[in-house]
Order: C-alpha cells, then structure tokens, then sequence
C-alpha cells in the first residue's frame, strides 16, 4: 500500500492492527517527491542534506505520522527563509508553539518546508525566491497561495497534511485551487509564537488537509491558549472531532448576496448552486442575507496588511539573521540589504505600508481602514445573529494560469475578495472540495461562522464532504 | 511631510518613502512602483465613499487587555545558538558598521 496517499486518521487505524515506523511512510513521501517534485516545486531547498537530531518521542497520539510545514513558521535548526532571500540560511534556535505541540503529540516534523509566497506576500507562490508551485491538476496553473506548497503538496500525496498560514486567504484559496480542505481558525484561537509576521492583527496558522477529520484532529493539537502569544485567547478547546457526529438538520445557512455577482466565474457558481441543494437536502435551511461593505474588504485589507507588514518587516535589516550585503555605513548596509534581498512584492507591500502610515496620510488611509473593518465585522456579527454560518465560493475563478496576474499587482489583490473578511473579522472558515470545471480544476467551497465556532465551520463541512465524492478524487500525475 | 496629493504618486513620493522603509531601489523598479502603486491607490481610495466620521476604529477584533506576566527570572536563548545566524559576530556580539565617528 503506497502509505503517502493516506490521511493521518487512516494511518491512525493503519497502526492499530499493523506496526508501522515513521521511516516508512516517510520513505514513501521521499520517493513521491523525487518522482513528481521537479514538475511541481511544493517543497523547497530539496538538495539539501538533511542532518537534524530527532528529538521527537514518536510514541504519542500521532505515532511518528510525519507533517509538513510550510516555510515562514519556525522549526528548530530547520532553514525557515520565508521563501525570502533576506532570510537566506535562517535556521530558528526555537520550535514555534505548534511546532512543540505536535512534536509533544508524537508528529515527525518533515525536514523540507513547503513553498510560499516571500513572507507570505501573495495569492499563487509566484513571489517565492525559489520559483512558483505549480498546480497539480494543470502544471500550467498557479497552485494558489500564499500556502501553494502545503496544499500542492497534501493534493498531490507528497504529504500527508500540512500547516499553512492564512492572512488573507493564504491557506483557504490554494486549498480551493487543489482541491483540499484548508482552515483558516478564529484569530486567536491558535498560536502565533514562532510564526514569522506579516500582519499580526490578521495571521492565522490553520490545518491544509485531505479531508475534514484529519482538519478537525490537527485543529486539536494546534488550538489553545499560549502565554508567549498575548493575541492568544484562553478559552476551552473543545473536542472538534466531536463536532462531526452531529447532522445539520435545521442548521441555518447564510448565501451572502454580495458574493454572487459579477466576475463570478460561471462553472463556479453552477457549482456553488448544486452544493446548497446538497445542503438542503441534507435538512439545512439556506437562505440569503446581506454583508453590505464586502466591496471595500480588499481596500481596507491592502491598507491594513501592507501597513502591519511594513512595521514587522523592519526587523530584516541584515544585522541579526539572513543576508548582509556589507557596507562601511550602517545605513547603505540596511538599504542596500533590503533593497537586494526583499523581492518585488516585498518591497510593494513595505511601501505601500510605509506610504499609508506615513504623516500626512494616516488619518486619510489607515484610520479610515481600521473604520471600515468596523463596520464589516459588524456585518458578520449582525448576520449571525440569523444564521449559524455562511457558504460562499472560496475563490471568485479556478487557478489561474502561472504569469497571468504577476504584472499587475491590484488584479492579483482582487483574487482575494471572498477570503479578506473573515480574516478583517477574525472568524473561522474553512475552504472544501466542491466540483471541477470542464477542465477538470477543482472548485471550492467556503464555510464560515462566528469567533470561536470552528466546531459549526467543521460540522457543516464534514456533512457536505461526507455526502459527495469530490475529496476523493486525485490529481493524476 | 510629502507635499503631494495622494492620487498624483510621483518618483519623489516613492523616493522618499522607500528612504524612510531604508529600502534602496533602482531606476527601473522606481518607475513600475509608482505606476503600479498609483493604481492601487486609486483603488483604495474607494474607502472615501463612506462616512465613517461616527465609527470607531477596530484595530483588533478581540476584546483585548493588556497581558501582563509575573517579573520572573527565566532562561533565555544561548548566546551561541542566537549568533549561529548572524551574518557577522564576533565573541558575543553581532558586528555592525561603527556608527559614532
């Protein structure tokens, strides 16, 4: 049995009757990956020999069931460079908080670290130093991003599941792209410490899996309070595997009306549409509601966003870690440093950040921003007032193909529209495997809910998946 | 301050911002940015559509305090481990350019 192509609840079961070593399924990683990496580059840095201590108890909950990380959350004596050349050889002397939980739950931590977009800076893994992900159902199209590699790498059983980040929609989107499930939790709900920043009051680590239960099983181990992160809320965990006993019967869904408009790829919404009569039939009662100031989440997101970014991006200045281009004065050292080893969406963001902070400007674009998020997270917070959540498309198109936005930086932005307000908001979503287009690329569903109900976002999806067929098809490589 | 308008991003604007992010930037990439960075803010100058004089800002959107901890004596990072990264150090130090002549 090719161990790869399994998820981590049926090695789970695999391991009861049979003993099987970490090394096994990790060999079987090794070898998809020599076979299929060089079409797809979900991993990075593959030429490097590995030499880590294994200091993980491979005894606990998880057996030694290997996990792949993606490369901007920090493991031990592991390169995390943010897929940056400023952060060239950066090897953490800390484990992130989720890295030491699931290590303490007996996961193997894949040596390669997957693809990104340079400090998460982006919607298809084109802005990485070391190349796009290309998509594993067309080489042709992006994988999506700012996670490309994680769900490229969980799509194509080069992993088994994968941790990925979401900011704007960074895990949700490339889940949708390859046809995974990927969850982006409440802000807070899991730990940020470890997690190198791109826009702290936005940044989430989230679980990119094959299915929802291995969604709901990682989410277990990841979530929960740590003293470390002060944005960390200290609230129970539940049980989320629990969740997905329970039917959706008389569950209330939200079909938000500004998400169904133009520029809504017309396979995509055939394809939303036959999801809400699974729904329905499924006993859900789905009817339309209103989040009036969706159209300004992009522009409130692009200001916010670049404008944290900007900040935390300061600390890259070639002095601590990473590359220095060496100068006799400190300042053309931070300048030529910066200038060489950001790449040019980096430098955009950073700018533009800097530009809407900047005296003179603050009141008329950060401000005004931080206003704005107001009144859409009050949109949410009235909407689920009426309804337990909310199903929209996760992506307004499939992937789209590789240099197709790269140029025009505000067409890429628009990518993101459905995914930026549940993170201005701070709510759960999930994205899921809901159709194919003629073309055979996958299409994705988002479900979202109010702060702190992952357990409604996996329950629901856990339903649909259940009754469709759709995570089970694989890319053919 | 930058004297000019918003919607009117020039090389200067650009120059001076990227000096202020310590970011050096060539000829070339100068003149994509403010032709790509006027565009984006064209967009984003939508948020002037609404009225947002009565709306108070959301920074967060966790109802937040201040954390604060006990001021205990705890162990930190080794020094060594901490400089394995550093692209210059010397005993325990990172070496910089010298600043003060």
């Amino acid at each position: 049995m090719e161990l790869n192509r399994l998820t981590a609840h049926q090695l789970l079961e695999l391991i009861k009757v049979n003993s099987i070593e970490s090394q096994e399924i990790i060999s079987f990683l090794e070898k998809r990956i020599k076979e299929i990496d060089n079409k797809l580059n979900a991993y990075v840095r593959k030429d490097r020999t590995v030499d880590v201590k294994s200091e993980e108890n491979t005894e606990g909950f998880l057996k030694g069931i290997p996990i792949s990380i993606k490369d901007n959350i920090c493991t031990k004596w592991l390169p995390t460079e943010c897929c940056s050349k400023i952060l060239e050889g950066f090897l953490p002397p800390y484990d992130a908080t989720v890295i030491e939980k699931l290590k303490s739950y007996g996961a193997k931590i894949f040596p390669l670290k997957t693809n990104m977009d340079e400090f998460a800076f982006g919607s298809s893994t084109e802005n990485s130093y070391f190349g796009p992900t290309h998509n594993p159902w067309n080489l042709e199209c992006v994988a999506g991003g700012s996670s490309g590699g994680s769900a490229a790498a969980v799509a194509s059983d080069e992993a088994i599941f994968a941790l990925g980040t979401d900011t704007g929609g960074s895990i949700r989107q490339p889940a949708s792209f390859c046809g995974v499930v990927g969850l982006k939790p409440t802000y807070g709900r899991v730990s940020r410490y470890g997690l190198i920043a791109f826009a702290s009051s936005l940044d989430v680590i989230g679980p990119i899996t094959k299915d929802v239960y291995d969604s709901a099983l990682l989410l277990n181990i990841i979530a929960g309070y740590d003293p470390r992160d002060s944005t960390s809320v200290n609230i129970e965990v539940p049980d989320y595997l629990k969740a997905l006993n329970l039917d959706i019967k008389g569950i209330k869904i939200g079909i938000p009306k500004e998400y169904f408009v133009e520029g809504l790829d017309k396979q995509v919404k055939e394809s939303l549409d036959e999801a809400i009569s699974v729904f329905k039939k499924l006993g859900a009662e789905c009817r339309e509601v209103y989040l009036p100031h969706t159209e300004y989440a992009v522009a409130v997101y692009y200001i916010i966003a670049t404008a944290e970014a900007s900040s935390n991006l300061a600390r890259f200045d070639g002095i601590q870690y990473g590359y220095r281009i060496k100068q006799k004065n400190l300042i053309s050292l931070y300048k030529k440093t910066r200038g060489q080893g950001f790449g040019q969406e980096a430098k955009r963001r950073i700018i533009l950040g800097t530009f809407t902070l900047a005296h003179g400007y603050y009141e008329a674009y950060y401000l005004r921003a931080l206003k704005v998020r107001t009144l859409i997270k009050n949109d949410f917070d009235e909407v689920f007032k009426e309804v337990d959540c909310l199903v929209t498309p996760t992506s307004p198109t499939p992937a789209f193909k590789i240099g197709e936005k790269i140029r025009d930086p505000l067409k890429m932005y628009l990518s993101d529209i459905f995914t930026i307000s549940a993170n201005l908001a701070g709510i759960p979503a999930i994205s899921i495997p809901c159709g194919f287009t003629k073309n055979n690329l996958p299409i994705g569903l988002q479900i979202l809910s109010s702060p702190f109900n992952e357990e409604m976002v996996l329950r629901v999806a856990y339903n649909f998946e259940q009754n469709t067929v759709w995570h089970k098809i694989k890319p053919k490589l | 301050m930058v004297k000019s308008k918003s919607n009117s991003i020039t090389i200067k604007t650009v120059n001076y911002i990227a000096n202020l992010a310590r970011i050096e930037l060539k000829e070339k990439e100068l003149k994509i940015f403010v032709k790509q960075l006027k565009k984006i803010i064209d967009y984003i100058n939508k948020l002037k559509e609404l009225d947002v004089s009565d709306i108070p800002p959301s920074s967060h959107i966790l109802k937040l305090k201040n954390v604060l901890r006990e001021d205990n004596l705890k162990e930190s990072l080794p020094i060594k481990e901490v400089l394995k990264n550093a692209p210059e150090k010397k005993e325990n130090f990172f070496v910089v350019p010298k600043i003060i002549e």
